[in-house]
């Protein structure tokens, strides 16, 4: 009853985000095949990924041809994110089962993250495991309908239309969420414009340096502005 | 159809996706983080994301192209607004979209 009650009220919560994840997953699978992957490896990516960001990096760098581990790389550094939601959400799984906490683990997203980790710091009675099966299945249901979805619109274009394009826009988005303080303004138009002038080097590379010297001047940045202030503070 | 490296790169990002998201749940309680890693990671969206979009806008094809002929470059900035003013997914990829179409059909004219 309280598994129920837990799950229900996580497929509750997760609903209204859900209006952000459909537009995501069709423009992930318009992409993917506009990029010319076939319908099937369009959506296995879909399902053995399950993370639209890295998803969506994966198809722009296939659709350039960059090198495999170049691909493998850039995906895998999108998705670091995920260790910091692991170990957030670690001590309220620990009561699992070794299966429950794989599934759990593959159904990580930033949405079920989200959503579970801010009710279960206002609500101590509820069923976490269960509220975030709720969340976080209910997503990958959407996310996978959707995604299919937009292959099965993508794949009736030609390819002519460039609906490839529809990759960078999207990260447009996402990147315009991501930018905060100065540092993480910084950290982008390092990142950006490094990649533009490492565009030549072989493998596609160039993208590997950019994005490790805008976390790196990121990183500066935060750490001389902390200097300074403690310093004002004295 | 596909290219031959597709299954296994899908697979090895998969795996390695897997290995991210489990090593904490597992390792609970046994492992720290490192405090760079923690550190770095609220710049990893800003600086891959732009490393990924700038390079797709400033080159159209194979080179550079800061010029008005290059339509992505264009329809880029102009998304880049919106997407700014609106935080908008669809509209954001449906008018960058339209914009680029435009353009190209413009410039294949000779109305630029």
């Amino acid at each position: 009853m309280r598994g129920k009650e837990g799950f229900l009220a996580g497929a509750r919560d997760i609903a209204p985000i859900l209006l952000g994840v459909v537009p995501f997953a069709m423009v992930s699978g318009i992409a993917a095949v506009g990029a010319g992957l076939s319908m099937a490896s369009a959506m296995g990516m879909s399902v053995f990924i399950f993370a639209g960001a890295a998803q969506l990096a994966a198809v722009q760098l296939i659709g350039i041809g960059a090198a495999p581990l170049v691909i493998i790389s850039t995906a895998l550094i999108i998705n670091l994110r995920f260790v910091m939601y692991s170990a957030s959400i670690a001590p309220h799984f620990q009561h699992l089962t070794q299966r429950w906490k794989c599934l759990y683990a593959y159904l990580l997203t930033d949405q079920a993250y989200a959503v579970s980790i801010s009710r279960f710091s206002i609500d101590r009675h509820i069923d976490r495991g269960w509220y975030y099966f709720g969340a976080s299945f209910v997503l990958w249901v959407v996310w996978q309908i959707f995604t299919l979805t937009g292959i099965l619109l993508g794949s009736g274009v030609p390819k002519s239309w460039g609906l490839d394009f529809a990759v960078p826009l999207t990260f447009m988005i996402l990147l315009v969420k991501a930018l905060g303080d100065n540092a993480t303004v910084v950290s982008a138009l390092v990142g950006g414009i490094i990649a533009v002038a490492a565009k030549p080097l072989p493998y596609n590379l160039g993208l590997l340096v950019a994005a490790l010297c805008g976390i790196g001047a990121g990183l500066f940045l935060e750490k001389s502005l902390e200097k300074k202030s403690a310093a004002e503070n004295i | 159809m596909d290219m031959a490296y597709i299954w296994p790169v899908t697979i090895a990002i998969g795996a390695g996706t897997f290995g991210l998201r489990i090593l904490f749940i597992q390792l609970f309680g046994k492992i720290k983080m490192p405090p760079l890693l923690k550190r770095s990671l609220r710049f990893i969206p800003p600086a891959v994301l732009s490393a990924l979009v700038f390079p797709a806008l400033f080159y159209p094809e194979t080179t550079l192209d800061v010029s008005w002929g290059n339509e992505k470059l264009l329809a880029g900035i102009i998304a880049a607004i919106v997407a700014w003013r609106t935080g908008n997914v669809l509209l954001t990829v449906f008018l960058g979209m339209v914009i680029l179409w435009l353009l190209k059909s413009f410039i294949e004219h000779g109305i630029f």
